[in-house]
């Protein structure tokens, strides 16, 4: 019986596949890009059929073909039909193939061919977007900065809009708060970046075609010293994806394992399937790699510091924020924004969904204050007091804060005495028991330059009033002060003050009502950083949900060898780098160093780059030209969108495609890792498929595809894709998740999102902490602390030895107690860079900061011809040239003759960078600010004999690259001194790395530039 | 008959420029016969932000205003142009004929508010449509409301009396009302944008401690008479807002029931914060530092 079935399946497939191809033209298409025999068959041989594909025609017979192309072999009739029968069961066939039941033979790309035609006979009929009254066509994406509507007309893009709900969709939340009802906006708010993105798409610095730099030869001379020097020719994608192909294979083969590193960027385009910890991984662990590690460079202080005095590892040393945006408007008094410039950053991914919030705040009378040594967009939204405070001066103004609170008796005893630690030796040191130096507002006011009756008066006022401490971007966590040679005792005081004034209680928590909105945390759906299709336990949160629900291939990196990405130059130059470990996994895991070389493994000699640019991004990025140059790297590709950073210091370019012009799937800001529930930010909880809206412009092809042909040449493209396209994989991803339960696949392909119901009134989760402070055992959505980390009971207490909010900290005495520049007591050490770096600051008397940009997403949506280049806080366009941003104070730049929006020179020890001089009294004397992550670098000849300036605006060249503190691997870039200068530019100035026919750089020409084709609409 | 306007809050404003942003998304690359050729990808600001920062170190703000296309009722462009190259539809908007118009850069400089751009290589005058396209397709507002994540902008299509009525609710105001051109884009807290502001912070010294005084009463006076009055806030400031730039001498007193009472006078060139105040105890003494003082003493 089960015989028949299986041969009247076999019989079947070939009248499925002629009906097909003869409904749907793309199908017929695709059957025709290959001639072969697929033979399919039991391994005893009794019982197989053959198929022939000729000119798009198909064509079986019954039996066992004598030399077929490809051949599928199951080992016995169940695992065939457990295959073959309609509905079949992911996880039984990734059983089957796991333990060799299955087995594909043949040329992996023929192989993959007829698994990906065969799939596609499931999805050739799904109806795709929304057909508009003008004749375009509604389809739905997702961004780092929301999700969209995307209208496209013959094949182009013609708009980009929020999403608007329909009546069809969940219905929104409600607060009540003080006599007032509070709903949110029934639409998706987007960010500046994706606003901006159609530019992107149709940007003039896109690549188009592969490109060889015209002086490698892989045969012959390579001249790596050319890197970033010579210019660019298309060639095919047959010989591009050669080289790369027999690259990899030569390095595995002269050099061994390890050979190859893979520095990865930290974002790229949204989505779960051609995100860099989703394909990217895959494709990495299926070649083996050299990781470079990632430092937590937005959380820096929160990881290496916060955390030891309250835990949350698992968090990177952020808090938690379930309940309070509630909370926060019915109780708080108060809140003061510290480094915290959410109006910049949104949060993260969250579009601008905590602007609403916040403006309910202040309709409410909320009193706000502002710490920051710029007056940010949130403060100038909102309003309230700014304290303009020195760069890496912060926890002196913390110290202070709390002497006033500890003399005048402004904090919650009670609470101190119950749910902290350690608070005696605490109270010793800020009176200077300890030291002899008692840290009075007086005191500070000589290092942070904030009047002491100023910080008396904010003392007195957060310690009497019910006030929300809004650290960081997030509320919860980041801030640009986290990121200063000072970073960690920021943020450790940041705990310490909440300690002080009842953590958890109503009113007193953490936030800038940008987290802990009243959705649904129940529902699953899987965020970025569970690693997509990676197959990668170890560095993913797959293990934890995504692994089992979507059963895929596991897959693995056998080089354990790791560089540091803030040493990878030294790794290259030097041969040696030392690092610390970013593993949230536990408080400890921080302590252990790592070192490249391992023994055993070999140095690397080739770069896999992809992503956004290192020369914005990382501190002291001239390094990494020197590096980029070095003999010893053999061969580098970059697989990019762009013409910009990086990509200009590769051998060969393989140019890929945006999401538009692919299929994803993805939640809106749903990252997951190590900020769960992440979505927290957003008003609406927002599923949606990326659709692909149009095909990729020239030949650019998507990550997947790129990867699945080279691995074609190296037999891997069967077990890379599992058979499977990325829309394929879209409905895994689809499957594993709770959306099914609600909405159709097909429905789901059609509309595009979903919007997951707000969280019933009676039913929203509880205040974060409030639980610790009415020590109750923990009642929050939260997996952690892991159940091993809890020193008393499971579910009460926190992650420190004590289990207890520790003043002196029980993980660094126990860790590094002789580290003098990590102390367990959160001593003030001032900045390493900074005034009382009394030679440098002589030298160079201005502090820069450089935070993340509020425009681009780091270098997503900067350059590239983009219209934010249009925006005047992001670039300024004079005489040809889109120059990047720094604010200056009238004073600075009075006393060296520079006036509003004048070319700039700035410049330290360690490089040279042109600006825009953006003179306002929005930053205070002796500060600038600025932006870090510009997309491109383009190094000009700008002064003297032979001064060399980044003229793109890259602040990082100027940043330093030491480590917060010895013992750490936290980024400090926010201590930088610098001087700068008014800049002309000298005569016959020109960017040296092009693309014939490219715009170079960021330059513009002038208006006889042609305009794009254009759509009727 | 109903017709269209725009009222924008500059308070509300955060400079986060989705309205420029969507505004090229709409146009550039599109061509929609009838209302607009394609914009070019960069130099024209259809719509465009400006910001104004008030005040010096110790007392700063700012604030945004956008700009556009004010599809004036009595429109220079329309009178420019002569030929119905430029014409105003019965619902208020002001169209630019992208055909007709070719050639007319004069149209450009007709134009008071210049937010009228030339497309050098169509060789016609561009500028906002209030998306008029859409609005015919049905869409209840422009891509600009659409976008913005603080409601900054409200089109509103009512007739001319119930804007008359909404321009007393809410105090709107038009660009350069003495131009009478009759804009149909209205703000709303403009002052933030175009008016000044007197501030300071009042300070007392006690125990020898100099603090921050929070509710001392602040009268702002104007050659004797009292035009406005104050609380001092948690950190002792205050301000005074909406004043014309240019306008002369100012004295500020400064009383606390306690803690004695201060003067301090303010010649109004721009926006100025005037520094501490120190109150003193019976005293008529005018005390008060400018911000490089204070700097200086630091």
């Amino acid at each position: 019986m089960k015989q028949a079935l299986l041969k009247t399946i076999l019989f079947g497939v070939t009248h499925i596949l002629r009906r097909t191809a003869k409904k749907y033209p793309s199908f017929r298409e695709e059957m025709k890009r290959r001639n072969c025999v697929v033979q399919i068959k039991l391994k005893d041989g009794s019982i197989g059929r053959h198929y022939t594909f000729l000119r798009g025609a198909v064509k079986s017979q019954a039996g066992i073909h004598s030399n077929p192309d490809v051949t599928l072999i199951f080992k016995d009739l169940p695992t065939a039909l457990s295959f073959l029968k309609p509905g079949a069961d992911q996880a039984e066939i990734l059983n089957a193939a796991k333990n060799f039941r299955v087995m594909v033979i043949g040329r992996d790309e023929l192989s993959v061919w007829f698994m990906q035609l065969m799939n596609q006979l499931q999805t050739i009929g799904l109806e795709v977007g929304t057909r508009m009254p003008d004749g375009t066509v509604r389809y739905t994406t997702n961004t780092n900065g929301g999700p969209m509507f995307v209208y496209v007309k013959d094949g182009r893009i013609v708009r980009m809009t929020p999403i608007v709900f329909d009546e069809k969709d969940a219905p929104s939340w409600s607060i009540q708060a003080r006599g007032k009802t509070f709903t949110p906006w029934r639409k998706s708010t987007l960010s500046p970046h994706a606003s901006g993105l159609k530019s992107m798409v149709y940007s003039d610095k896109r690549l188009l075609y592969p490109m060889k730099r015209v002086d490698f030869d892989p045969n012959g001379e390579r001249n790596p010293q050319n890197r970033g020097i010579s210019g660019y020719e298309r060639i095919s994608w047959d010989e591009a994806l050669d080289i790369v192909a027999s690259e990899i294979k030569r390095m595995k083969k002269e050099h061994g394992p390890g050979a190859i590193a893979m520095p990865m960027p930290s974002h790229h385009q949204w989505g779960n399937i051609g995100y860099y910890l989703s394909a990217l991984l895959r494709f990495g662990n299926l070649i083996g790699f050299t990781r470079v590690h990632l430092n937590p460079d937005s959380w820096e202080g929160w990881y290496w510091g916060a955390m030891h005095h309250f835990g949350s590892a698992l968090r990177l040393g952020a808090p938690s924020f379930y309940g309070t945006v509630e909370d926060c408007l019915k109780e708080a008094q108060q809140i003061v924004f510290w480094s915290s410039d959410p109006e910049s950053t949104n949060g993260l991914y969250a579009g601008f969904e905590g602007t609403q919030r916040r403006l309910w705040a202040k309709e409410l009378g909320i009193e706000f204050v502002h710490i920051d040594p710029h007056l940010n967009p949130t403060a100038q939204l909102l309003g309230g007091k700014w304290l303009s405070i020195r760069p890496g001066t912060d926890s002196a103004l913390a110290n202070a804060i709390m002497f006033v609170w500890v003399t005048e008796g402004l904090y919650d005893k009670q609470y101190v005495t119950e749910r902290t630690t350690g608070f005696d030796e605490w109270r010793d040191y800020l009176l200077g028991k300890e030291d002899g130096v008692p840290k009075t507002p007086e005191w500070q006011e000589a290092e942070t330059g904030i009047p002491a009756h100023l910080c008396r008066a904010l003392a007195r006022s957060w310690g009497s009033k019910k006030t929300y401490l809004a650290a960081g971007g997030l509320g919860a966590g980041f801030g640009g002060a986290a990121r200063t040679a000072t970073g960690s005792q920021w943020a450790r005081c940041m705990i310490l003050m909440m300690a002080m004034q009842g953590w958890g209680k109503p009113g007193i928590n953490f936030g800038n009502l940008q987290m802990g909105a009243p959705l649904d945390y129940n529902f699953y759906f899987p965020g970025y950083a569970e690693g997509g299709i990676s197959g990668e336990i170890a560095f993913t949160a797959s293990g934890i949900n995504n692994y089992q629900r979507m059963p895929h291939l596991i897959t693995m990196n056998p080089v354990k060898q790791m560089i540091p990405r803030q040493r990878l130059p030294e790794a290259i130059i030097d041969g040696y780098s030392k690092g610390f470990m970013w593993d949230g996994s536990s408080i400890e895991a921080q302590f252990a160093p790592f070192e490249y070389p391992m023994p055993g493994y070999s140095k690397i000699h080739m770069l896999y780059r992809y992503g956004g640019s290192t020369f914005g991004t990382i501190a002291k990025s001239g390094r990494f030209e020197q590096s980029y140059r070095h003999p010893s790297i053999e061969f580098v590709v970059n697989q990019s969108i762009w013409f910009e950073g990086d990509a200009k210091f590769a051998d060969i370019i393989l140019p890929a495609c945006t999401s538009f012009e692919r299929w994803d799937i993805s939640e809106w800001a749903n990252c997951a890792g190590y900020i769960h529930h992440n979505n927290a930010q957003l008003n609406h909880r927002v599923v949606t498929l990326q659709h692909k809206c149009i095909e990729p412009l020239g030949e650019s092809k998507s990550d997947y595809q790129i990867y699945l042909e080279i691995l074609h040449r190296l037999g891997l493209g069967a077990m890379f894709s599992e058979g499977c396209s990325e829309l394929d994989w879209c409905k895994r991803v689809f499957d594993s998740t709770d959306l099914p339960r609600y909405v159709s696949w097909k429905e789901f392909v059609k509309k595009g999102y979903h919007v997951i119901p707000a969280e019933a009134e009676n039913m929203r989760d509880p205040v974060s902490m409030r639980w610790y402070a009415e020590d109750r055992p923990k009642d929050v959505p939260e997996p952690h602390p892991l159940p091993s980390q809890f020193s008393g009971e499971f579910g009460k207490g926190l992650e420190t030895q004590s289990g207890k909010l520790e003043f002196v900290s029980s993980s660094l005495l126990r860790g590094q107690a002789d580290n003098p520049e990590r102390p367990a007591l959160n001593r003030y050490l001032p900045a390493w860079e900074g005034p009382h770096a009394k030679e440098l600051f002589e030298k160079y008397p201005l502090q820069m900061i450089s935070t993340h940009p509020r425009y681009s997403f780091h270098t997503y949506g900067d350059g590239k011809d983009s219209v934010l280049n249009d925006i005047d806080d992001h670039r300024i366009f004079i005489n040809g040239y889109y120059y990047w941003v720094m604010k200056v104070n009238p004073q600075d730049a009075a006393k060296r003759g520079i006036h509003h929006h004048q070319p700039i020179r700035v410049f330290n020890d360690r490089g040279s960078a042109i600006f825009v001089a953006d003179v306002s009294p929005l930053v205070g004397p002796g500060s600038m600010k600025t932006f870090e992550s510009n997309a491109d670098y383009d190094p000009v000849h700008s002064h003297g004999v032979d001064g060399i300036s980044d003229r793109s605006g890259c602040a990082n060249v100027l940043t330093s690259p030491r480590p917060q503190q010895q013992g750490t691997e936290g980024m400090a870039a926010n201590s930088c001194l610098v001087e700068m200068e008014p800049w002309t530019p000298p005569a016959g100035l020109k960017s040296h790395v092009q693309i014939k026919g490219m715009p170079p750089s960021n330059e513009r020409p002038a208006a006889s530039a042609k305009a794009a084709a254009a759509v009727r609409v | 008959m109903k017709k269209w306007n725009l009222i924008i809050d500059v308070a509300k404003c955060e400079n986060c420029n989705n309205c420029m942003l969507t505004t090229r998304d709409e146009h550039v690359g599109n061509d929609f016969p009838g209302y607009a050729a394609p914009q070019p990808v960069h130099g024209h600001n259809w719509i465009k932000i400006h910001r104004k920062v008030r005040g010096q170190d110790g007392m700063v703000d700012a604030a945004y205003r956008p700009t556009m296309c004010n599809h004036c009722d009595d429109a220079p462009c329309v009178k420019a142009a002569g030929d119905g190259s430029v014409y105003k539809r019965p619902d208020g908007i002001v169209i630019i004929d992208p055909q007709k118009a070719r050639g007319r850069k004069d149209i450009v400089g007709a134009c008071p508010y210049n937010v009228i751009f030339w497309n050098e290589e169509l060789q016609l005058p561009q500028k906002w449509i209030f998306d008029a396209h859409l609005l015919d397709q049905g869409w209840k507002q422009p891509r600009c409301q659409q976008s913005c994540p603080t409601g900054v902008y409200w089109a509103v299509q009512v007739e001319d009396s119930e804007m008359q009525d909404l321009v007393k609710k809410h105090k709107l105001e038009v660009l350069r009302p003495e131009l009478n051109t009759k804009p149909r884009v209205y703000y709303k807290n403009l002052y933030r944008f175009d008016k000044c502001f007197i501030g300071g912070s009042v300070v007392a010294e006690i125990d020898g401690v100099l603090d921050c005084i929070s509710g001392a009463r602040v009268v702002l006076k104007r050659k004797g008479q009292e035009i406005a009055s104050a609380e001092s806030d948690t950190f002792g400031d205050f301000k005074f807002d909406g004043l014309d730039s240019a306008s002369g001498d100012y004295q500020v007193e400064v009383a606390h029931p306690k803690l004695g009472s201060a003067k301090a006078a303010a010649s109004l060139t721009d926006s100025q914060y005037l520094g501490l105040i120190r109150l003193q105890q019976g005293g008529t003494s005018t005390s008060s530092f400018s911000p490089a003082q204070q700097r200086a003493q630091a």
